[in-house]
């Protein structure tokens, strides 16, 4: 790396460097050194649960931080075999598919209601959807609970779906209301001449230029339905409808001796988000780049 | 430090922030939320009863889900926490303030509330810190930088309940941690009551919290860093400035909205923490040092199906966490550096 400082150190006329992102000056030894210690920081305990789920319960005993001496790969075919854990899994996207498509159509809707409508009340209406950021489910959940008692929907997936789509509309709004505002005015008076409406114009021309956006809050929706918690376990107290948060946590309450098979369990249970996670990662922090900026 | 959900709200509130630190701007520094201004074209144009019917089908059923399911159930906290109420049929027994009475009385409420003052001061004296040392250090043009992101975001895309299962069986006295401290000669370290012992498990909790948002935070960092433009790095550069003179006096100041925004976050969170502690020590928190609010109004509100009693809670809870955003708002977000190269307004 050390050419690189050449360019730093070019005294007089300023000549034209590549624009690259070039903001490092040596160290670089020290810089890897660091990430692969924050690398082993982080995966540490995620590769300690995988491992775990290999080791038979003896060894946690014995040799707790070890690898096993004879990895029991069968312990994790287990799972695949297990009713309960396919069961939860299709629960947890059930609920996450539906969270996500319900939040990216109703927040792409009002969002572009809000953005090219210039109606009284946008400005409300988008404090009114921006304040509850600061709602927190924790809150409302126990009188949500209650409410959706009320509706007939405990015990269902809709009870989970329908607050959690609520819950995620103040961000989803939050970010597409820029996104939307962005599109070029010339573009819907272009597509007024052409005898479209504002309504034309939205499915016609708004939907398909506001799809990246779209991806980022939808990813996230995804992402935090598919490991949420704390609303399922007020809304969803039979085991049949459980996601898996909750099978893990109940797994592991169950087996609680059976140390190796909860590990094995966890860690399968771990694996959707893990490589959801890695195939997104770009859209996220590119994502969350722009929300930053602002 | 929350709910799981903290990865989109996290989000969600940065950028409100972000865009209510620019309407900030707009406005002469009041720091009120609201859309950027809308071009001069469309404005003062009616938009005549099509509009209206138009926007009344693309924003109705987003308002009314929002209104039912976010609003009115802290509304109808406010009205239950003014009854004692079991859960069944209309509430009746109206006692006015006697639960916020009981509540505020409550030694447990009290440890449970100081508790999450706990979980705030320290993730604010030292997750934002550590965050954006490691982004410093990650924001150079390495080999692997997105595989290294990947790895390090890896612990805040797991859910809690999953992480929370492997950090209890991994910090047993007699479990892989002690095991690992044994091996590298601190036995000072090893063997001790990580989770139960009521001095040493806040500092468990602390570290476990740190280790699953910390890389979410170094990945909000490196985002506002992408945000600053190269040529104050050039011609920092060009003038002689050392890299860590630059990241002193270019990157910080730059980067001040971001760690406000971090700031931010660490105080919604801190006071809705609830998942990993409900998952790690259950009911058992009380009595660890380690209960939060949340956890709180689970147990002795819907468990003890005391609802007026845990709406009563809930509420307290809300007026804390609005009082401290607002006032982070206030007095935090609108103050600062402002970004020197950003296009403004009337200039």
């Amino acid at each position: 790396m050390a050419s690189d400082t050449t360019y730093y150190t070019v005294s007089g006329r300023p000549r034209p460097a590549p624009r690259k992102n070039k903001r490092y000056s040596g160290g670089s030894a020290v810089v890897y050194l660091c990430s692969v210690v924050l690398i082993a920081l982080c995966m540490g305990p995620v590769l300690y649960i995988m491992v775990g789920g290999l080791k038979s319960n003896s060894e946690f005993t014995t040799a707790p931080a070890a690898f096993p001496s004879n990895p029991r790969w069968y312990q994790y075919g287990e799972v695949f075999q297990n009713p309960d854990f396919w069961r939860q899994f299709t629960n947890s996207t059930i609920i996450a598919v539906a969270t996500t498509v319900g939040v990216v159509a109703l927040g792409t809707m009002a969002g572009f209601a809000v953005a090219r409508y210039p109606f009284k009340g946008a400005a409300g209406m988008y404090s009114l959807f921006a304040a509850g950021l600061m709602f927190p489910l924790t809150v409302a959940v126990t009188p949500l609970y209650l409410l959706v008692q009320f509706i007939g929907l405990l015990g269902d997936l809709p009870g989970v779906i329908l607050p959690q789509i609520a819950f995620q509309l103040p961000m989803t709004i939050v970010i597409l209301v820029p996104f939307l505002r962005a599109i070029p005015y010339e573009l819907e008076e272009a597509a007024a001449i052409d005898g479209c409406g504002r309504l034309g114009f939205f499915f016609r021309m708004v939907v398909p230029l506001a799809v990246p956006g779209m991806i980022t809050v939808g990813i996230l929706a995804f992402v935090t339905s598919w490991n949420g918690y704390m609303l399922p376990l007020f809304i969803l107290s039979s085991p049949d409808d459980y996601t898996l948060p909750l099978g893990v946590a109940a797994y592991a309450t169950e087996h609680s001796v059976d140390t190796a098979r909860v590990l094995a369990f966890t860690s399968i249970s771990m694996l959707p988000s893990l490589i959801f996670f890695s195939i997104f990662e770009r859209r996220i922090v590119g994502g969350l780049s722009g929300a930053v900026k602002g | 430090m929350s709910a799981s959900s903290d990865f989109a709200t996290g989000t969600a509130a940065s950028a409100a922030v972000a865009v209510a630190d620019e309407g900030a701007k707009a406005g002469g520094g009041r720091g009120q939320t609201r859309p950027p201004s809308r071009t001069s074209r469309s404005r003062g144009r009616g938009i005549g009863w099509r509009g209206r019917f138009e926007v009344a089908l693309l924003t109705g059923p987003a308002l009314i889900i929002f209104i039912s399911f976010v609003i009115l159930p802290v509304v109808l906290a406010a009205w239950f926490g003014f009854y004692r109420w079991k859960g069944y049929g209309m509430p009746s027994d109206f006692i006015g303030l006697d639960n916020y009475r009981w509540i505020l009385e409550d030694k447990k409420f009290l440890a449970a509330l100081s508790h999450n003052g706990f979980v705030l001061g320290v993730s604010l004296a030292t997750q934002g810190v550590v965050a954006l040392g490691m982004a410093l250090l990650l924001n150079r043009k390495i080999r692997f930088r997105s595989v290294i992101r990947v790895l390090i975001f890896a612990p805040y895309v797991i859910s809690e309940a999953i992480v929370g299962t492997g950090w209890r069986l991994l910090m047993q006295p007699n479990g892989a941690f002690s095991n690992i401290m044994d091996a590298l000669g601190l036995d000072g370290l090893a063997h001790t009551w990580w989770l139960g012992d009521k001095a040493i498990a806040p500092w468990t909790m602390m570290m476990i919290v740190t280790w699953k948002y910390v890389g979410f935070y170094i990945i909000l960092f490196l985002a506002g860093m992408q945000g600053i433009p190269e040529e104050l790095y050039e011609a920092a550069a060009i003038d002689g400035c050392s890299y860590w003179r630059m990241q002193l006096k270019i990157t910080l100041p730059l980067l001040s909205p971001t760690i406000k925004i971090w700031g931010f976050l660490t105080i919604i969170g801190s006071m809705q923490f609830f998942d990993l502690v409900y998952i790690m020590w259950g009911p058992t928190a009380e009595h660890t040092g380690v209960s939060t609010v949340a956890t709180y109004i689970r147990y002795e509100g819907s468990e003890a199906n005391a609802y007026g009693y845990g709406s009563a809670a809930a509420v307290i809870l809300f007026i804390i966490t609005f009082t401290l955003a607002i006032l982070y708002q206030k007095f935090i977000m609108n103050r600062g550096v402002e970004n020197p190269v950003a296009p403004r307004r009337g200039r």
